[in-house]
């Protein structure tokens, strides 16, 4: 059979599958049960489709491949328009890989309203997905603020402790810094009289939109900030400890693995793709904060007494590692970029698919309640070395490469950028391993902690395949690369020409 | 020789508003006939069935477009579709106020009737194209919305927010009748098309200006623009909840229709200054109000004024796209307010002792389906994608950028997501509060059932494919402008 044939609509069934798949759980019956099978089949099919996406993609080719673009409404011009490029494939793919584990991890954890959990969970796939693959700017917002109600809904139903306020936070920093981003579309629109993102990328290049130079500052500032908000760069950051420490794991899993990253896909497409000069001009003041949000968040992590906490702080010293990269405007920057992003998704999903395991047992998060509990649960110790280690960024495997490409790209770029950035991956070093110390190894502190019961089967389900797949990450980096790599290419296209201006022949 | 007689096609004209006074005096007839004690059902479904025949009417009179009554209404693609969007309001308030007047034991069958009068009113609102004929039409909307305001007799409070209403209401169509003498005094006529030559062929005189401003006080206050606004939370706390459904939608989508023919079918001068200024203050005023309430009734109060603020965006947006954004919004926010107040009548249960934030606590356990319906309908007053409040603000803003309204529309945006906050608030206590009490939600009745259902199927309807109403609003501004 020719699978090829799918490829025109295959974007489609990946985005709304899920949502089918929530609106046929509102009919089902309230068996706990078959609603959680019925959102793992829904999931998993998700996944075996979006699968086709790498299988039947065309590496060496730059653009959007597997497009559609139907208009959608006419006045104002808005297009139903999707595509993938090497980079938002592989988003995709994180997205769907990571949503079945989700729902795995929740399986026993949400006991109550379980139909709703999955409901909004399923909601939730659609519009992560969305966000990646939308290039009509207008769908891409509608998606972006889509992802906000079931995340907050998310955290706010099933989360622990302050888990209002910290739905409400999340969700108006959210919300009113996309008011920036919306406003910036809508002029773009008064001036273009599209939404399409091709289009208007062409318009902005060949210099006829009106007034764009004085604009221009103003827009990409528009961009900017909802997206720094979503990543979050300091100073926009305190939102995220607050949701990842009342969110349920689920919940941390998708906000780290994914919906962080729609922060920084932003960045790359947007802010990089439609204002290349700006983008340069604000290099500077970008890298500076990234680097802050580097080892603030690392010295953070390091001091803090609760364990997801901790993970949260680790993941805004990560993802200012994709920032700094994606503002190297080098090649080995932007690759990096990319990698740590997917690479970030699948260990810190681990790690809080592991300390919700934790939590699950012991209700609580604090690390001082642990101690020595490589005896009690010894294959439970081992996943967690692996994937602290693979967050670390050791050789082999899947931190590892995307944090040297970022780095080499920075050094490109300027050489105090990587020296400071480098440091990054030393304080990493320190927090999870400390970490590790201290919940692991010595003496069994509290007598609790002595039968707690290792991994059962369905955990290890759920965590095998993050593991496997951050090792094959780590081994054969290329398998990504090779798609990543062309799109990086035609993202850097405007700056080699820019640069050349800057240069001189 | 003048015709003495209208012809029979200028009563197809009236048609809709005829339709729905006869089954107003039925009504009327018939209620001293029906026992006291016994409940108005009968009177309400003939209510109903007046409304849908009303919606039938404007069907049929839509192909016999045209002026009638030496000039005084004129049938068009835009009164068509004021005449629905009332027409519709009112069947959906009727359904939603036949269970309500069971439960707080109205039995009083005028109450349908008053409806039935009231949406005559703004039908005529909509169609009249002559200013005294828009006076007349909208007194006998006001009319019967005072009347409404203080039906729950047994409560202080109901009848204190009719009184405020009736008196300050009348201090204000003072104010638009004293806009028309000098208008008339200005331009001398008083219908829009004579006003609109003699202000496009010869210089604006101060009288029009202060004539404008003077019919923009009584127009404002009607759709609760500050700074006219003060009236709006006590009015809306105290009168039934069906009847709040009915009065911050069906008026005020009228309202807006005469607003749209005097600013921008008659050309009126210094319109941008005098909207901006209303549109910025409504905006900011009802989105600060809201955050500190705690009764659900005022909250939407306020945020009612918020919504009227950014419906006037539009006004002051060029023509071309400002009317069909307006037309939009009107549409969809009826569509999200009434749904809003059909959970809010039901859930007040007798006497309207549920109605503040706290009461509305674990909702979503207690009956998942009507937190849902509530949730939509405010995720649509918030404005979230797929929603009708969406496209809404987003049509209103664009066409203010459109008109290069940069500090209007940023004004805007900010006050949308401050907006957000407060009906975030009841959300948060639908999905994550613990309720204090665990009694048994009254089942949802089939009439209830049927308006929910309406207003939430057109908010999403509105959400997802808003090319088709657009479409037909902005061929009506077409129309109107030429």
């Amino acid at each position: 059979m020719n699978l090829d044939r799918w490829s025109p609509i295959i974007l489609s069934l990946v985005t709304f599958i899920p949502l089918v798949g929530a609106l046929l759980l509102i009919l089902l019956p309230r068996r706990d049960r078959d609603i959680r099978v019925f959102s793992l089949v829904v999931s998993l099919l998700t996944f075996v489709l979006s699968l086709h996406l790498p299988a039947h993609f065309h590496r060496a080719q730059a653009g959007f491949q597997y497009e559609i673009d139907t208009p959608w409404i006419p006045t104002p011009n808005i297009h139903y328009h999707l595509g993938a490029d090497g980079i938002s494939m592989w988003l995709v793919v994180l997205t769907t890989f990571l949503t079945p584990l989700c729902v795995l991890i929740s399986w026993n954890s949400i006991q109550e309203r379980v139909k709703e959990f999955f409901i909004l969970l399923l909601v939730l796939e659609t519009a992560m997905i969305g966000v990646f693959v939308a290039l009509d700017l207008f769908l891409f917002y509608f998606f972006w603020e889509a992802t906000l109600i079931p995340m907050a809904l998310l955290i706010g139903m099933y989360g622990h402790g302050r888990k209002v306020y910290a739905a409400v936070k999340f969700f108006m920093y959210t919300m009113i810094a996309s008011v920036f981003m919306l406003s910036a579309i809508l002029w773009l629109y008064a001036k273009v009289d599209t939404f399409d993102f091709v289009t208007i990328q062409n318009a902005i290049r060949g210099g006829q939109v009106a007034n764009f130079a004085g604009a221009a500052q103003w827009l990409f500032l528009g961009f900017f900030i909802a997206f720094a908000v979503k990543v979050p760069l300091f100073p926009f950051h305190t939102w995220l400890p607050d949701a990842h420490v009342e969110a349920p794991t689920a919940g941390s899993v998708l906000l780290a693995g994914v919906l962080l990253k729609m922060g920084t896909y932003g960045m790359l497409r947007f802010n990089l793709g439609l204002f290349p000069e700006q983008a340069r001009a604000n290099a500077w003041w970008v890298m500076v904060l990234a680097l802050i949000g580097i080892i603030y968040g690392a010295l953070v992590a390091l001091v803090q007494p609760n364990m997801k906490k901790l993970i949260a702080y680790s993941s805004i010293s990560h993802l200012g590692f994709v920032i700094l990269g994606i503002f190297s405007f080098t090649e080995a920057g932007l690759d990096g970029a990319t990698f740590v992003m997917l690479a970030h998704g699948i260990s810190t999903g681990g790690l809080f698919m592991l300390a919700g395991i934790l939590y699950e047992r012991r209700h609580t998060y604090e690390i001082s309640e642990f101690g020595g509990l490589a005896s009690s649960m010894p294959v439970y110790a081992a996943f967690f070395l692996f994937v602290v280690l693979a967050s670390v960024g050791l050789p082999l495997l899947n931190g590892f490469v995307g944090e040297f490409l970022v780095l080499s790209g920075a050094f490109q770029a300027r050489a105090v950028y990587g020296i400071l950035g480098a440091t990054g991956v030393i304080w990493s070093a320190g927090y999870l391993l400390w970490l590790y110390q201290r919940v692991f190894f010595g003496k069994i502190t509290h007598a609790v902690n002595e039968g707690l019961p290792d991994l059962d089967l369905r955990e290890r389900v759920a965590l095998w395949p993050a593991a496997a797949v951050a090792l094959v990450m780590g081994v054969a980096p290329l398998l990504w690369l090779n798609a990543i790599d062309p799109a990086v290419h035609a993202a850097l296209a405007p700056f080699e020409k820019l640069a050349s201006r800057l240069v001189g022949p | 020789m003048t015709q003495i007689l209208p012809q029979g096609v200028e009563y197809i004209r009236i048609l809709p508003e005829i339709v729905l006074s006869l089954f107003g005096m039925t009504i009327m007839l018939l209620e001293p006939l029906v026992d006291e004690r016994s409940s108005r059902k009968l009177l309400g479904l003939l209510a109903l069935i007046g409304s849908a025949a009303a919606i039938a009417a404007t069907v049929y009179q839509s192909q016999y477009a045209g002026v009638g009554f030496w000039g005084m209404v004129k049938v068009d693609s835009f009164s068509t579709f004021f005449h629905f969007v009332v027409t519709a309001i009112t069947a959906v308030v009727i359904l939603t106020s036949y269970e309500y007047l069971e439960v707080q034991r109205i039995r009083a069958g005028e109450y349908y009737a008053l409806i039935l009068f009231g949406a005559v009113g703004m039908c005529l609102m909509s169609s009249a194209v002559e200013l005294v004929m828009i006076f007349i039409a909208l007194e006998i909307s006001s009319i019967s919305t005072y009347v409404l305001a203080g039906f729950r007799r047994r409560a202080a409070i109901s009848s204190e927010s009719s009184l405020k209403y009736f008196l300050l209401g009348s201090f204000a169509t003072a104010f638009f009748l004293y806009g028309v003498a000098l208008m008339f005094g200005a331009t001398g006529s008083t219908s829009i098309a004579v006003i609109s030559h003699a202000l496009r062929s010869s210089p604006v005189s101060a009288l029009a200006y202060v004539g404008i401003a003077l019919m923009f006080v009584g127009l404002g206050f009607k759709v609760a623009a500050a700074p006219f606004h003060v009236w709006t939370p006590d009015v809306y706390e105290g009168a039934p909840a069906p009847v709040v459904g009915f009065m911050s939608t069906a008026p005020k989508a009228a309202v807006f229709a005469v607003l749209l023919r005097v600013m921008f079918e008659a050309n009126a001068p210094g319109r941008v200054w005098l909207i901006w200024v209303a549109a910025a203050l409504s905006m900011t005023l009802g989105n600060v109000g809201a955050l500190v309430q705690q009764n659900i009734k005022r909250l939407l109060a306020y945020s009612s004024i918020a919504h009227a603020g950014y419906l006037l965006v539009a006004f002051a947006a060029l023509p071309a796209n400002g009317i069909p954004a307006a037309m939009f919004y009107t549409a969809s926010y009826a569509a999200m307010n009434v749904g809003a107040f059909a959970v809010v009548s039901h859930f007040a249960g007798a006497g309207e002792r549920r109605v503040t934030l706290d009461d509305y606590a674990g909702l979503g356990r207690r009956s998942p389906l009507l937190a849902a319906m509530l949730s939509i309908v405010l995720l649509s007053l918030i404005g979230i994608p797929m929603t009708g409040g969406f496209f809404a603000k987003f049509y209103v803003f664009s066409a203010a950028l459109q008109a290069n309204l940069i500090g209007l529309t940023i004004i805007g945006l900010l006050n949308s997501a401050v907006g957000a906050y407060y009906y975030l608030r009841i959300i948060v206590m639908i999905y994550m509060r613990e309720s204090r009490e665990e009694a048994p939600l009254a089942p949802l009745s089939a009439s209830l059932g049927a308006a929910l259902a309406i207003s939430v199927a057109t908010t999403l309807y509105l959400g997802i494919l808003p090319g088709q109403v657009l479409e037909y609003a902005s061929r009506s501004a077409a129309e109107l402008l030429r």
